[in-house]
């Protein structure tokens, strides 16, 4: 099954660019990722840049709007996202685990819908 | 096959196989079709050709074994007709090899129930999923008799079974007994399960009496099935001897005529003799495993209850000292309102009086905090303050026996005032 892990967190609760913590925290992505591709459920993931960048696009009575922003304003934040080949939940887990945003942030873990 | 049998009967084979081995052959399907809703649809069918057939064919010998090889031949056709056919070839093959094994008896049918309520438990699902799949798919109540013990409409029931179902196959929840080091949390998670539905069928509320003691015996039989097939030994017997000591003052705690009589107050005959020395021989094999947990502890708490000849003769000491390392494993302001009663009772009144000041913000809705600061404060002699606590555990009070006892408690303390 594919499942799709997306990274949340709040601003602010991570290491930050410029810290001491953020050479060690870039450097678990890099072996979380290695994991990834090593136990062969690697299929996609990245980060993204900040919400300030998102741009949300919608379509009423034919009319395209487009706002400045994230479409949530939430306090957590989509960071960034893998996409895992698993055989169930409980392996998706024991990776989304691995994610070092899991730390401080949240995981969401969702399965991808196959039509049938 | 025996002769021909009348609709009564047939109705009557099926609700025994059903409440006995429901769950035995609904985790063997699960097992072979890694696919739960699947399973518990065909083995719903099997059940429908079983009403029809039984009649003019008679009762089969081995009715667990008729419904299982329908069931299979049931989820062979549906996998043969589904889309994704060559995904499905593995549980295919599994399925028709066990299918041509026309051997089948009820002893063969090879006990999967641990994955099965490994997964109606996961974590991934919310506690209410998890009670609600765990007592329809391994108990022997209906979806309307879980309603109603739980207080809630039958169709609220029923969507919650559904939506749990339907989140164990989209979310890909496997029908596995996990690995280490996961196995014994997840294994806690199940008696977690279990020791709630426990609670709720022991929380008596007048009236409902009767079907909460279904729910008392569905929380012993699934904690029997823990002893017997769990690989987390020491736990699961904890659990087990805990409920079998509290389930056997169930009858001295309702003997005022359906009402609530507090452990201290309950007539000792109507004890059941037998579950107590039950629990305390699950106890004496599970203690020296040297893995010791929050239920063997509770269990030993109440296991020394039931070993008092009277309420004057409880090892307080002994429980307040079990309480302490309860308090240690598994820190909560409940775990620390019974250790300030046991110590209370082991003679250190004040140090009884100081945990309760310190958890008091945290239970101000909380009854059995009040009924217990109340009681402590009348054995300091502090009458007023006593009074005005047992002002708020009755108004705190839900229960219409439990205030009762409440109210005599304050009148017993105004009048020994006078």
């Amino acid at each position: 099954m594919k499942y799709l892990a997306l990274i949340y967190s709040a601003a602010g609760t991570g290491p930050e660019y410029g810290t001491e913590e953020f050479g060690p925290f870039m450097a678990a992505y890099q072996t979380a990722t290695k994991t990834f591709h090593d136990d062969g459920v690697w299929l996609a993931g990245d980060a993204l840049q900040p919400v300030e960048t998102a741009t949300s696009v919608r379509i009423r009575d034919g009319k395209t709007e487009l706002v400045d922003g994230p479409f949530a304003e939430t306090k957590e934040q989509l960071g960034g996202f893998y996409m895992f080949e698993c055989a169930n939940l409980d392996e998706a887990i024991k990776y989304a685990k691995m994610i070092p945003t899991s730390k401080h942030g949240t995981i969401e873990v969702r399965p991808v819908m196959t039509f049938e | 096959m025996t002769m021909k049998a009348a609709p009564t009967e047939i109705h009557r084979a099926i609700d025994s196989v059903l409440r006995a081995d429901r769950g035995r052959l609904l985790a063997s399907l699960s097992a072979s079709l890694q696919d739960f809703a699947l399973a518990e649809d065909c083995l719903q069918e099997a059940i429908t050709i079983a009403l029809q057939k039984w009649g003019s064919t008679g009762v089969p010998e081995v009715p667990q074994a008729w419904l299982l090889s329908v069931a299979r031949r049931r989820a062979i056709d549906n996998l043969r007709r589904s889309k994704v056919f060559t995904q499905k070839s593995r549980q295919l093959a599994m399925l028709q090899e066990e299918a041509s094994d026309e051997q089948d008896r009820k002893h063969d049918i090879p006990d999967y129930r641990l994955r099965l309520i490994f997964t109606c438990c996961h974590p991934a699902l919310n506690t209410s999923a998890q009670i609600a799949l765990t007592l329809h798919t391994l108990g022997g109540l209906s979806t309307a008799e879980i309603a109603r013990a739980f207080l809630v409409p039958t169709s609220t029931m029923a969507q919650r079974i559904t939506r749990a179902k339907g989140k164990i196959k989209q979310a890909g929840i496997p029908f596995e007994i996990p690995d280490e080091p996961d196995r014994s949390a997840r294994n806690q998670t199940v008696l977690k399960v279990i020791y709630f539905i426990y609670n709720e069928g022991y929380s008596v509320t007048q009236g409902q009496s009767q079907l909460r003691i279904d729910l008392c015996e569905e929380a012993l039989f699934l904690a029997r099935m823990m002893v017997d097939l769990s690989l987390d030994k020491a736990e699961s017997m904890g659990l087990l001897a805990l409920i079998l000591f509290s389930h056997s003052r169930h009858r001295a705690r309702l003997a005022n005529g359906g009402g609530f009589t507090p452990l201290h107050l309950q007539d000792h005959t109507l004890w059941d003799v037998d579950m107590i020395a039950e629990g305390h021989a699950l106890l004496e094999q599970a203690l020296p495993l040297g893995q010791l947990g929050v239920y063997q502890l509770q269990g030993a708490i109440h296991g020394l209850h039931c070993a008092a000849p009277s309420a004057e003769q409880t090892d307080w000491s002994q429980i307040a000292a079990l309480y302490t390392i309860l308090m240690r494993m598994e820190p909560s302001k409940i775990v620390a309102l019974n250790q300030a009663v046991a110590i209370s009772f082991s003679g250190q009144t004040e140090a009884a009086l100081n945990i309760l000041k310190s958890i008091e913000g945290d239970l101000q809705e909380y009854q059995p905090f009040y009924a217990a600061k109340a009681d402590i404060l009348t054995r300091l002699g502090y009458s007023k303050r006593a009074d005005k606590a047992y002002d708020v555990a009755i108004g705190l009070s839900k229960i219409d026996a439990e205030r009762h006892f409440l109210l005599a408690q304050k009148k017993r303390l105004r009048n020994s005032r006078h």
